[in-house]
């Protein structure tokens, strides 16, 4: 059964919901690429006015609105800890939901929707589960390439301001 | 398990119609309690209920819920029929309550998804028991005594046999049910039901009711087509018909054996045949008496309930609507073009949205009425398990306020009230001999004040003893030496502390210790505040001051660098542009303004929150005095931006959760398409404190 769904699939336009299983949203950072688990994505949009609030982290942009919806807009650049990087009209802003929490991950721009099967995603080399600054599950092969496949969950989690120690 | 879910709508219509039902009759014996006897029209009004409630649960095979009812009826019927004397009107209030609260408790299982299992068989001896002494009493325990066997031909037969018709007659009946009562078929059902307790020779058109599925638009459209053989008179029928739930319109005419015939013969009747609004035979005119039951009926069925969260997501909707109208009436693309015919269609556009969001917020707004009447019961049992006298004044139910706010305050509201007749009034003794009248009042009253409603809760009771609170404070060591300097006010306000409980004795009312604590939690939580003021021996107010909604503010929109922030216009006194001669700062470097002969202090909007842009200048800016619970301050910000209702927000969840923000209540979409910040006065000027 499963096989014949898979062969369908590569037949199939993207958009069948059955296909979601296994694909990523591609982004670029500096010069790597970065994988998102594409279930989690609920649109892109273009950059937006966003409204500063304060006594937030900085990589918390503040909030903007997505058809009267408020949103959180994170920069991806500021919370992996690289040097932030003017706007322009390739940056993007991923909106992501999670378990109700739905946040815009600002980045440099997007790249593709590639499938990446689990088999040919490495893990981490030093993994460590419970570090929670460390955001790359694994690395995915597409080809020759490699791509940072991202822990979505970890992304938005904020335990530097729960553990103050971190923070210092 | 499948079979539940398949009864699921007609279930929900069901725990709906029963649970309002209970509450019209909570209501009524309430009522009728304070007069001392049971006026006719609640007698009816109770046998109407329990009748439909009976039959409703039977047909939902809620066995234990139909038998209360049945037995209850059976009280009732009696009562009505015989006009006993002598009434012991506080017993039988307790069982009916006893009956309901039964009920209710069956309705919430159901609800949670549970069985219906509760027993009723106690309540039912007890009811029974009653009935007995009743007819004893009442010297009527002859024909009557065998009106225990359920389900006989007893309704209806009035006492005054004389009215009683022997022949047999052939009755027709056109039952129109109300309009979008829905499961017409259902209500159909329940008639026909109903109906063989009185007689089994009947005929109905639609024939089948539950299985033709075609049968809903037959009786919405052309109503339901009875033929009754029975030698019950015509009055008699009618009364029956107008005991059954959603009936809108009754028209029963007598007809002869050979009219039956034709018509028997012709079952698809003509539709003129039907269509005909009047009755033919002046003689069998309606019973001219209007009977209000059925008034009442139709009032509650205009009101259909609507799920908050629905109403949440149409103003959501309607808010973006607002905003998108902005969007294209003021798009920069229009500019310096002359659009006559635009604006003008602009304009109304605008007229009409304005209205639409009016009305949304209206529909969110509902009277604070039956979360007071709540109040009624528990005040009577307290009194009646306490022996206390006491009456519950309510005034002004007619305040509305937005129904997520209503939710809200329900339980601190009966806390409070709860608090006031447990330990707030006295034993009628006590009473008298401090010259006070026997009977304890408490008030329940509701007033607007402009943007916030006041509920006000008073007793005449003995109210709060400062050093039975001090005392008490001290022991639990929430105050330290400092208590004797403390105001009254402050005294009382320690009650509202976690783990103050003045009380003694826990009663199975209320002093188990986690008390005002939590009331002033859920109040503050919807925005509003408490407070107390009492006088020894004479007795406690509490008022709370809550928002009249939630969800809009009448906001001042104003501008720091680029950013917008929006402040409650009820806290702003006044704004003014300073001159630097007139700031001045202390040894700490904090900005202070001298305004007519009062220092205020000066709190930088661009420095508190570190705005990047905006003014430095303090003659570039303004003042906006704000006027915080407790004190006030001197907000600096660019400009005033202009004043607007606003939706409120709040900040996503992910902010929330990382942390508080304090001073920011909340966020907002500005006609630009902007968001702002709202401003929470009181968390700002706090904070400020703080600070330095």
């Amino acid at each position: 059964m499963a096989e014949e769904f898979d062969e369908f699939d590569e037949l199939e336009l993207e958009e069948d919901d059955e296909t979601e299983e296994g694909k990523y949203l591609t982004f670029n950072l500096d010069n790597e690429a970065y994988g998102l688990e594409i279930i989690y994505v609920t649109e892109i949009i273009g950059i937006q006015k966003i409204t500063e609030v304060p006594e937030l982290p900085e990589y918390v942009k503040g909030i903007m609105s997505l058809r009267g919806q408020i949103i959180p807009v994170v920069d991806v650049r500021l919370r992996f800890g690289k040097p932030s990087r003017d706007y322009d009209e390739r940056t993007c802003v991923i909106v992501v939901e999670i378990a109700d929490i739905t946040v815009g991950l600002i980045v440099d721009g997007v790249a593709e929707v590639v499938a990446i099967p689990e088999e040919e995603i490495v893990p981490h080399p030093d993994l460590d589960e419970t570090d929670s600054q460390q955001f790359v599950r694994g690395i995915g092969k597409v080809g020759t390439a490699v791509k940072l496949i991202l822990d979505c969950q970890k992304l938005l989690e904020d335990d530097e301001m729960e553990n103050p120690s971190q923070e210092a | 398990m499948a079979e539940q879910y398949m009864n699921d709508p007609m279930q929900e219509v069901f725990i709906f119609e029963t649970s309002q039902q209970l509450e019209q009759m909570e209501q009524s014996v309430i009522k009728t309690e304070a007069l001392g006897s049971y006026p006719s029209e609640t007698i009816n009004e109770i046998f109407r209920i329990m009748h439909t409630i009976k039959s409703s649960a039977a047909m939902m095979l809620i066995n234990n819920m139909s038998v209360v009812a049945h037995t209850t009826e059976d009280m009732f019927y009696f009562i009505r029929e015989e006009k006993p004397q002598f009434i012991d009107v506080s017993t039988l209030s307790d069982l009916v309550f006893e009956g309901i609260d039964f009920m209710k408790s069956e309705l919430d299982k159901i609800k949670n998804g549970a069985e219906a299992d509760g027993n009723p068989e106690t309540l039912i001896d007890k009811i029974k028991a009653h009935l007995k002494i009743l007819k004893e009493n009442n010297n009527l325990t002859d024909s009557q005594a065998v009106n225990n066997e359920p389900v006989t031909e007893k309704y209806y037969i009035s006492s005054n046999k004389a009215a009683k018709i022997s022949e047999v007659k052939t009755y027709q009946a056109l039952l129109q049910f109300e309009e979008d009562c829905g499961m017409e078929n259902i209500r159909a059902f329940t008639v026909v039901h109903n109906l063989k307790e009185i007689t089994d020779s009947f005929k109905c058109t639609p024939e089948d009711v539950i299985n033709d599925p075609d049968c809903v638009e037959i009786i919405k459209r052309d109503g339901f087509m009875l033929q009754i053989k029975t030698a019950e008179s015509q009055e008699k029928l009618e009364a029956f018909f107008r005991t059954m739930a959603f009936i809108d319109q009754i028209e029963l005419t007598e007809i002869n054996e050979l009219q039956e015939i034709r018509e028997g013969l012709n079952i698809v009747i003509s539709d003129e045949a039907i269509m005909v609004p009047q009755l033919k035979n002046p003689a069998c005119e309606m019973s001219p008496v209007k009977e209000s039951p059925v008034a009442n009926g139709n009032h509650s069925q205009s009101m259909i309930s609507v799920s908050v969260e629905k109403l949440d997501k149409l103003m959501n909707l309607v808010g973006e609507m607002v905003i998108s109208e902005a969007m294209v009436t003021q798009n920069p693309d229009l500019k310096g073009l002359v659009l006559e015919n635009f604006s003008k269609s602009a304009r109304q556009l605008k007229k009409i949205t304005n209205e639409l969001q009016d009305m949304v917020m209206s529909i969110r707004m509902v009277p604070l009425g039956p979360t007071f009447f709540k109040m009624n019961r528990i005040v009577r049992d307290i009194s009646k398990k306490l022996g206390k006298e006491m009456n519950l004044k309510i005034l002004g139910e007619e305040t509305e306020v937005d129904k997520n706010i209503i939710e809200q305050i329900g339980d601190p509201l009966m806390h409070i009230v709860r608090n006031s007749a447990d330990h707030g009034i006295e034993m009628a003794d006590t009473r008298i001999r401090q010259g006070k009248p026997q009977t304890g009042t408490i008030t329940l009253e509701a007033k607007n004040a402009g943007g916030e409603v006041l509920i006000i809760i008073r007793d005449d009771g003995k109210g709060l003893s400062r050093d039975g609170i001090l005392k008490k404070a001290l022991e639990n060591g929430l105050v330290g030496d400092e208590a004797t300097h403390m105001t009254d006010t402050e005294v009382f306000n320690l009650i509202f502390l976690p783990g103050f409980s003045t009380k003694e004795a826990v009663t199975e009312f209320s002093g188990r210790g986690v008390g005002m604590d939590v009331v002033a939690k859920n109040i503050e939580a919807v925005g509003g505040n408490i407070l107390v003021e009492s006088v020894e021996g004479q007795g406690t107010t509490i008022t709370l001051k809550i928002p009249l909604t939630l969800a809009i503010i009448e906001g001042m929109n104003i501008r720091v660098g680029e950013s917008c922030y929006t402040l409650p216009i009820m806290s702003i006194k006044e704004s003014f542009i300073p001159k630097a001669q007139e700031v001045f700062r202390d040894t700490d470097e904090n900005e202070m303004i001298m305004i007519r002969g009062q220092c205020y202090p000066i709190m930088r909007l661009k420095e508190h929150y570190q705005v990047k842009t905006g003014a430095t200048q303090i003659e570039d800016g303004i003042l906006i005095m704000l006027e915080g619970e407790t004190k006030s301050t001197c907000l600096f910000a660019d400009e005033l931006l202009g004043e607007q209702q606003v939706v409120v927000k709040t900040l996503p969840k992910y902010i929330r959760r990382m942390k508080k923000i304090e001073g920011l209540a909340g966020c907002t979409l500005l006609g630009d398409g902007n968001i702002s910040l709202i401003l929470d006065v009181n968390g700002l000027i706090t904070q400020k404190r703080f600070k330095n």
